[in-house]
């Protein structure tokens, strides 16, 4: 018999709701206020004596003491299966445009639709027999989606050896339908849909072990791959202060990044900015399947004007969505900006519940969460041996551009890598505006490791004379020390630097950075015939013009070798 | 219909608390005090308590005072009869004109679905070379001019203002100087645009609280406007004191300060208001130009530092000019590959020689001798802060960015400027 709990509200206070209930109230349960016609969507996120204290999904205007609240017994879950590629969805797993084309230009409150449409219908395949042994994540068959066979799962839920008692033929199915029964250890048989429900706080598990990263993520962004690298299941962060461009950052990404899979949790962020991508990457081919990037690419919007408790939960949706695509053997890349906002909506909920401060006012938890966050990424071996792995890259907003702050330091605490944003370089538009000599990595990337450190080294030194030129002059500095400040100059502008408004230059794929970087670390060590400082300004101005030239060139075409050979003769004729 | 409730508990700051039953949260009541009727919104809930934060202040307000609630959040008339009039922060005419009840709506209504926004892309000249050349100001754009007391901010806002073309002009004061009030007024007046422009007006003689409904009054009626495909331009002075009337409720209320006082909640309640700006598909679209006043000229505040991870860029003002570092038009990239083959060149060159400039010039303030390079980029320097940067220039985009080669071609060689060859040829000045 059904019978769902009721309570009464008895305290608003901004999106915090406090509602008595008789009888049980579970921890992080999904709750329902009722006001009017409207469902308004909430969690339980404390529970004191009869009292529940929940975090209301939406706006909370116009609710009052005595409104009705009904308990739905689950916690904050998401749909899985086949459809979620190409998607947009708000923190909750709304489907945007369909939510567009039900209530047009404004989000209305209290409108939930179907994440995945019960009625589709997928073309399944099955891959196991009566009678074999399976465990949870298992493969059982699979349906096209988009690019991908999408594998169909025995749910992650169930644990233990199953047996497969039945297993539905090739056809057509939509996700209600049972596509196989399972049996447990215990007699207890489940079935098996083509869909899924996954609590998202709870990382998904179900692979035979977790590995160490080691095989390099190219992303094509030369200073990332070439000096501060991420491994396939890594995590990186990339704080900076506003205007720095974290965002642009993480949309080259997003495009180019050789990975299968590309979920990105807008969180907290501009709506601007998302819709630069909803609108783009529907238009924009991948250059490896020739498919629109949209075919490979999950959204999670949840932009700064929307709810913000939607926006602590956008994350774990990403999180849970990439998980699922791991236990296909894919790789996938979470993207995730800002980490910050999230943070922050965490603030606002702990202020509300009154829980003591701690720095910054954000909750003693902050970092607790933020660990357990980026854990979710990593390579993982699947029970059938193949591997998938989840990369998560987060961007910071620290309050003030100071990496001193609460987030950022919890942050580093736990990431593979740091690209830190610098004010200095923005200002200056040496884009991406990351800035060497903070950043670093404790991955392995593609380059030769010594060459990779010497590059270092030119950075650093080049930096330091820099800083004594500022002293004593450039007057005061010798020519040798003049020309290797110049030289990392040069290296800084044709290597680092990349025009993310050219059409080759945005993107540079392995091969040609390693080309481009041992062409320019030979000029790195070679010595010029340079008289004075005139001169070898003039040189290297020149030197640079040509090879930003050549940055634009395309890959192996005629204008490409053309430019190389003026560079030789202009580089021997200094020899 | 409404009951009048007369149990008032508890007054601190501009907060009251009365005992009553069946309010909505956010939903408006009247106090009639002493000192006449006062609008008030409900912050807070606790079973019998309501918490009211007063526009008017709590100032003269007794315990016997009577609080009838409204049983609706915060309307705004909106329309065209609304066009060439003055009103306060809470809706009503300061003009002597009729009071406006038609066409209602809610203020603070729902976010816009990020599905139906679309990619700005039409761009609006300024004529002034430091937005259009390198800052290009884009239709639906939300953008702060940070800046610190004394500078010439609510010039350039009206400057802008008239010299744009634009449906309607909303502007939303608050804490605002009653001279530069009447300021607006009569540059606006003068120009013919009052006609097409709303004021919403927050002075500085006014309770604080007034001035946390103002950007909501006028982006709501902004957005109905839009709906109905106008082109709106919401311009907002000062951001900060709205920002510190929201750090006195939150401290009164006792919420636990983030940062310096301000609320945790900074930059939702900031973000919400600015994320009004939008282009509608197949309808009108809101521009916000917003001043953020930076206490110390420190850009790291709490009030410029959340709005500068909202807003689409800043306009950084210091010293009567558009700062080139610091300014930023996140929006730029839309539009400035559709003017001419050699905006982006010239914006991006001859910001980073100037750049080089100033190092230059710190140089030479500590005394160094001066390289043939260093001299160029002085003399660079100079030309282009007298051609280009003053905000007196008026000129459209064309001949700023001719200009702009000119500057170059006067000062260096076409190699030493570090631009792609294809454009030189084509663009750099033939003696």
């Amino acid at each position: 018999m059904e019978n769902k709990r009721i309570g009464h509200i008895i305290k608003v206070n901004a999106n915090m709701v406090v509602a008595e209930v008789a009888g049980h109230i579970i921890q992080n349960e999904v709750a329902y206020i009722l006001h009017g016609t409207e469902r308004l969507k909430a969690e339980v996120i404390r529970v004191r004596a009869n009292r529940a204290e929940m975090q209301v999904y939406e706006n909370t205007a116009g609710l009052k003491v005595g409104q009705e609240v009904e308990f739905s017994d689950e916690l904050l879950s998401v749909e899985l299966g086949p459809g979620l590629l190409g998607q947009i969805f708000d923190g909750l797993q709304n489907p945007l445009p369909a939510l567009a084309e039900k209530c047009g230009f404004f989000l209305k409150r209290g409108v939930y639709l179907e994440a995945l449409p019960d009625e589709t219908q997928w073309d399944f395949t099955p891959l196991v027999k009566p009678g074999d042994k399976v465990l949870a994540g298992s493969w059982l068959g699979f349906v096209p989606e988009k690019i991908f066979k999408h594998y169909i799962m025995v749910p992650f839920a169930l644990s233990g050896s199953l047996e497969v008692i039945s297993i539905a033929a090739s056809g057509k199915y939509n996700l209600k339908q049972s596509i196989a029964q399972v049996r447990n250890s215990t007699g207890k048989v489940h079935d098996v849909f083509l869909q899924q429900i996954w609590p998202v706080k709870i990382p998904i598990c179900a692979y035979a072990e977790k590995l160490r990263p080691l095989e390099p993520l190219v992303t094509k962004m030369r200073l990332i791959d070439s000096f501060f690298p991420v491994s396939r299941g890594g995590t990186y962060c990339i704080p900076g202060p506003f205007g720095a461009g974290k965002t642009v950052l993480q949309q080259l990404t997003s495009r180019h990044a050789e990975v299968d899979i590309v979920i990105i949790a807008a969180c907290g962020e501009r709506a601007g900015e998302v819709v630069e991508t909803l609108k783009t990457f529907p238009e924009l081919v991948d250059p490896r399947t020739n498919k629109p990037l949209i075919d490979r690419t999950v959204i999670i919007c949840n932009t700064s004007s929307m709810p913000v408790a939607a926006r602590e939960s956008s994350v774990y949706t990403a999180a849970t969505i990439a998980e699922y695509y791991r236990q296909m053997g894919l790789n996938v890349l979470l993207l995730a900006d800002s980490t910050s906002r999230w943070a922050q909506a965490m603030r606002e909920m702990s202020g509300r519940l009154e829980e003591i401060p701690g720095e910054e006012a954000f909750p003693s938890y902050l970092e607790s969460r933020i660990a357990s966050f980026y854990e979710r990424a990593g390579l993982v071996r699947l029970h059938n041996g193949l591997t998938g792995s989840v990369t998560i890259g987060g961007t910071i907003s620290p309050a003030g551009g100071n990496f001193e702050e609460p987030v950022t330091q919890a942050t580093l605490k736990v990431v593979g890598a740091f690209h830190g944003l610098s004010r200095e370089r923005s200002d200056a538009r040496r884009y991406p505006a990351i800035d060497p000599l903070i950043s670093w990595s404790k991955y392995k990337g593609f380059i030769e490791q010594e060459k990779e450190d010497l590059g270092h080294e030119i950075l650093r030194r080049s930096h330091e004379i820099f800083q004594m030129m500022k002293v004593i002059g450039e007057e005061g500095t010798s020519l040798k020390d003049y020309i290797q400040y110049l030289k990392g100059e040069f290296f800084d502008f044709v290597y680092l630097q990349q025009n993310a408004f050219d059409a080759v230059d945005e993107a540079t794929p392995k091969e040609r950075q390693v080309y481009i970087f041992n062409f320019i670390y030979d000029i790195m060590l070679a010595e010029f015939k340079l008289d004075n400082k005139q001169e070898a300004l003039h040189f290297f101005q020149k030197l640079r013009q040509l090879l930003r030239t050549w940055n634009s060139a395309a890959w192996g075409s005629e204008e490409f070798k053309k430019i190389e050979e003026e560079i030789e003769i202009f580089l021997a004729a200094r020899a | 219909m409404q009951k009048a409730y007369t149990n008032i508990i508890q007054i601190a700051g501009d907060v009251i608390t009365v005992e009553a039953e069946g309010v909505g949260y956010l939903d408006i009541a009247e106090i009639t005090s002493r000192r006449g009727v006062s609008l008030a919104q409900v912050i807070r809930i606790d079973s019998q308590k309501i918490f009211l934060q007063v526009f008017a202040g709590s100032r003269g307000i007794s315990t016997g005072d009577k609080v009838r609630f409204l049983g609706h959040p915060m309307r705004v008339a909106t329309g065209d009869n609304l066009l060439g009039r003055i009103f306060n922060g809470n809706g009503l005419p300061l003009d002597h004109g009729p009071v406006l009840s038609e066409d209602l709506v809610d203020i603070g209504g729902p976010p816009v679905n990020p599905v139906k926004r679309i990619i700005p892309d039409k761009m609006i000249r300024t004529g002034i070379p430091m937005i259009d050349v390198f800052n290009s100001l884009v239709e639906s754009q939300k953008l702060p001019i940070f800046s610190i007391a004394g500078e010439p901010y609510n010039e350039l806002l009206s400057r802008i203002a008239i010299q744009v073309e634009i449906d309607i002009i909303i502007l939303g004061g608050m804490g605002l100087k009653y001279d530069d009030y009447l300021f607006f007024k009569e540059t606006l007046n003068k120009q013919g645009a009052l006609s097409r422009s709303i004021f919403f007006m927050h002075t500085a003689a006014d309770p604080v609280v007034e001035c946390l409904l103002v950007p909501d009054i006028a982006l709501a009626v902004a957005e109905d406007f839009a709906l109905k495909g106008k082109r709106v331009l919401v311009l907002l002075s000062d951001m900060t004191n709205f920002a510190d009337a929201l750090k006195e409720i939150s401290i009164t209320m006792e919420q636990v300060p983030s940062n310096r006082g301000y609320p945790g909640d900074l930059y939702s309640q900031l973000a919400s208001r600015y994320e009004k700006a939008v282009d509608f598909q197949g309808a009108g679209s809101i521009t916000i130009l917003a001043v953020t006043t930076m206490p110390g000229d420190d850009v790291t505040h709490p009030v410029p530092d959340n709005t500068g991870y909202i807003t689409e860029g800043q306009l950084y003002l210091k010293g009567s000019i558009i700062e080139p570092f610091g300014s930023l038009s996140r929006l730029k990239q839309q539009v400035n590959g559709k003017t001419r083959s050699d905006h982006r060149a010239i914006m991006d060159m001859m910001i980073q020689l100037f750049a080089s400039y100033r190092q230059a010039i710190e140089k030479q303030s500590m005394g160094f001798q001066m390289s043939a390079w260093d001299n160029k980029l002085l003399k660079y320097g100079k030309l282009f802060e007298d051609n280009l940067m003053s905000l007196k220039v008026n000129i459209p985009l064309e001949r700023a960015l001719d200009l702009g080669w000119q500057i170059l071609a006067d000062s260096f060689s076409p190699e030493e400027t570090g631009i792609k060859r294809s454009i030189i040829e084509q663009y750099w000045p033939k003696k």
